[in-house]
């Protein structure tokens, strides 16, 4: 009986001392997940404690907790400022032993947050921002921008748009950093497809009220207006143009930038026709049903944006590159999820490029009329999927100096 | 086509008609903010989620018990009016005899708890309302196309604007109220019940703010942040017409959603400043605002 319980006990150690020569070199023996996000403002629905939701699922599903690693999720809010992220991403890397940063919506916040892990040799996994300055000029080797970007948008709804006859344009736009490179992107493509732009209208961000615009907008007489703004303005040009008549006239809107939480709460009489680009919907396949039917319960209904979906696929490819290095050092891992190929149930198989870009399809939606709606949250059918290779900007376009 | 600055005629009326529905829901706000500083000294920094509040209300009622928005337009202001009495009684009365900037804290306080509460119950992108169907269409007017709505917006918050205006300076009892303002004890020594005419006068003033969020819900999205974004331009507007003023406030509302609108046919990125750059001026010429008296 005593020798064996003395050969359980020295097996049990042996076990235990294996485990930790695993993964001797993972910092403190715990990788560290911060989730740094817009937890209370406007951006709180699309990104917020979902993102920390979806992390917490990317965890249990890889299950590297059963293969005796320890994970630790913590998250904060940005507030939507970037000296506010700043602050806490140097705490959380300096004080609190944080391994990897994800999500981060807002490009600015984003691109503080590119160069602070940088100098701290740590990894970002951007989910949240949009501005395609991180895989460009302000590229980084510990930083994956992972589900979308300005050029992607405005390539998908752009091209698109022209192609079904939409080739006169207004846009209403967000006059800051965003909204500009989102217009001159979009412009861009309209030119190159064939189309024209009649004019533009630069707004304040938080505008309240855009009945002015819509009517300079109606006056352009251009077939489609561009939205290039995100949330609120973006719901309120929306239901502004539904009021004023935009659609019944002919004039047909095109979202740059819009989430199924936004036509969520826009609802479908309103926002029905409308056309957008994202790359990940709950309803595409089996598998991100089953992604959303645990998701929403968990986050009061809401389902999966594509940033939540980002932050679930980019966590578990980072957990594997943890795994396959057995390390967390920030510079290796992402070395090491770029050269792995990518494989999870929201966005199938894929890449990562040199220059930090996530690679995957991109869809067009068209958002359904009421009558086509079987209940809530069934909003898109799905008009094109642009393939992987020219979902996103080129390489070589983008002006990397890692790919140089 | 004649033409003012290289902007047709035609598409500056119908700016200058939009621009007058934005200075609808300025003066409505304005006007409650007034009165309840006229009357009681409070700078009610909650006002703009009391705004918020009485848009919800609204959503509420229609989405959990089907009641439509003619009945909401009396419920919620009650409501919300309510909340602002218990308000009142509770918090605010033990601050009349402080500075001014105890209640300014005391209801910003508030106002972000609200929203914190709103956010984190509902969440931040918003739920729509449902136009009433009698207000669908619209009226084309030649130079541009009337939506029903906006102009029952400028209708009833003349109408509203209006009779506040003519039962506070126009009425005995609002001859009461301005009294009690100027001289409580003296009020009170004739008998009349000066605590519960202030309560009531704050939760009048949340009323007007309520009332106003649910004429703005079937418009914009109902949202926490609704009340957030408009306050500041409210407080400028109330600012520029004179503290306490409530004919300055019912004005200035007006004008300057005239002039913002039309900065944002001439120059649009400025359209959120504009309001706040005649504010410096009008204080810098005369501090005590357009309508306002030196006190």
């Amino acid at each position: 009986m005593n020798a064996f319980k003395r050969t359980t006990v020295g097996l049990a150690v042996a076990a235990a001392l294996s485990l930790s020569m695993a993964h001797a070199q993972v910092s403190d023996n715990v990788i560290k997940i911060g989730v740094l996000n817009d937890m209370s403002g406007l951006y709180a629905d699309l990104s917020g404690p979902g993102s920390t939701l979806a992390a917490k699922m990317a965890v249990e599903d890889s299950g590297i907790e059963k293969r005796g690693y320890k994970v630790e999720i913590v998250s904060a809010d940005h507030q939507n400022k970037a000296d506010i992220g700043s602050a806490i991403a140097r705490q959380w890397y300096d004080a609190d032993k944080v391994d990897v940063i994800v999500d981060v919506p807002n490009s600015g916040v984003a691109l503080a947050i590119n160069a602070i892990t940088k100098e701290k040799g740590k990894a970002f996994l951007g989910s949240g921002p949009a501005s395609s300055d991180l895989t460009g000029k302000a590229c980084s080797p510990n930083t994956v921008h992972w589900t979308y970007d300005t050029w992607m948008l405005a390539n998908g709804t752009g091209s698109a748009v022209v192609k079904t006859g939409g080739d006169t344009w207004f846009f209403i736009t967000a006059d800051y950093a965003f909204g500009h490179a989102l217009e001159r992107d979009t412009a861009a493509v309209v030119t190159k497809s064939g189309g024209k732009v009649l004019g533009d209208v630069k707004v304040p961000l938080n505008t309240q009220d855009f009945s002015s615009f819509l009517l300079q907008a109606q006056a352009s007489k251009a077939k489609i207006v561009g939205l290039a703004n995100a949330g609120g303005d973006t719901i309120n040009s929306i239901k502004g143009a539904a009021e004023f008549g935009i659609v019944k006239g002919g004039q047909n809107l095109a979202g740059l930038l819009v989430f199924v939480t936004d036509v969520n709460s826009l609802g479908l009489p309103t926002a029905q026709g409308l056309v957008l680009t994202e790359t990940f919907y709950w309803d595409l396949n089996d598998q991100t049903r089953a992604f959303a039917k645990r998701f929403a319960p968990q986050y009061k209904g809401i389902h999966p944006t594509m940033i939540h979906a980002g932050v679930y696929s980019s966590v578990l490819h980072y957990l594997k590159a943890v795994e396959a290095l057995k390390s967390d050092d920030g510079t290796k891992v992402v070395a090491k999820m770029k050269e792995m190929p990518t494989d999870d149930p929201l966005f199938g198989k894929g890449t990562i490029r040199a220059d930090g870009r996530k690679i995957h399809p991109a869809y067009l939606f068209e958002v359904k009329k009421p009558s086509e709606s079987k209940g809530p949250w069934d909003y898109y059918k799905v008009r094109a999927t642009i393939p992987a290779d020219q979902a996103f900007r080129p390489m070589k376009d983008g002006g990397c100096p890692l790919v140089k | 086509m004649t033409e003012i600055f290289g902007v047709p005629t035609q598409a500056l009326f119908g700016q200058l008609l939009i621009g007058l529905i934005n200075g609808a829901f300025y003066a409505l706000l304005s006007l409650g903010l007034a009165v309840i500083f006229g009357l009681l000294n409070i700078i009610n920094f909650a006002h703009g989620a009391q705004y918020m509040m009485g848009a919800f209300c609204a959503w509420l009622l229609l989405e959990y018990w089907g009641v439509g928005y003619w009945w909401s337009l009396l419920l919620a202001p009650i409501a919300v009016g309510v909340t602002g009495v218990v308000i009142e009684r509770t918090m605010l009365s033990r601050l009349y005899k402080l500075d001014h900037l105890y209640g300014l804290l005391l209801t910003f306080g508030i106002a972000l708890i609200f929203q914190g509460l709103f956010t984190q119950h509902y969440g931040s992108s918003g739920q729509p309302y449902r136009l009433p169907t009698e207000f669908s269409g619209g009226y084309n007017l030649g130079f541009m196309f009337l939506p029903k709505y906006r102009a029952w917006v400028i209708v009833a918050s003349l109408v509203v604007c209006l009779s506040t205006w003519y039962v506070i300076e126009r009425t005995k009892l609002g001859s009461y109220l301005r009294a009690a303002t100027e001289n409580p004890s003296l009020v009170q020594a004739f008998g009349i019940n000066v605590p519960r005419m202030i309560t009531l006068t704050y939760g009048f003033g949340v009323g007007l703010a309520a009332l106003a969020g649910v004429m703005a819900a079937p418009i914009y999205q109902v949202s926490p942040q609704m009340g957030a974004n408009l306050i500041i331009v409210v407080f400028a507007v109330v600012v520029i017409g004179g503290m306490g003023s409530i004919l300055g406030a019912i004005l200035t509302g007006f004008g300057l959603g005239v002039i913002e609108g039309l900065t944002k046919v001439f120059y649009p990125e400025a359209s959120n400043t504009v309001i706040f750059v005649i504010m410096v001026l009008v204080l810098l010429v005369k501090p005590a605002g357009m309508f306002g008296r030196e006190r």
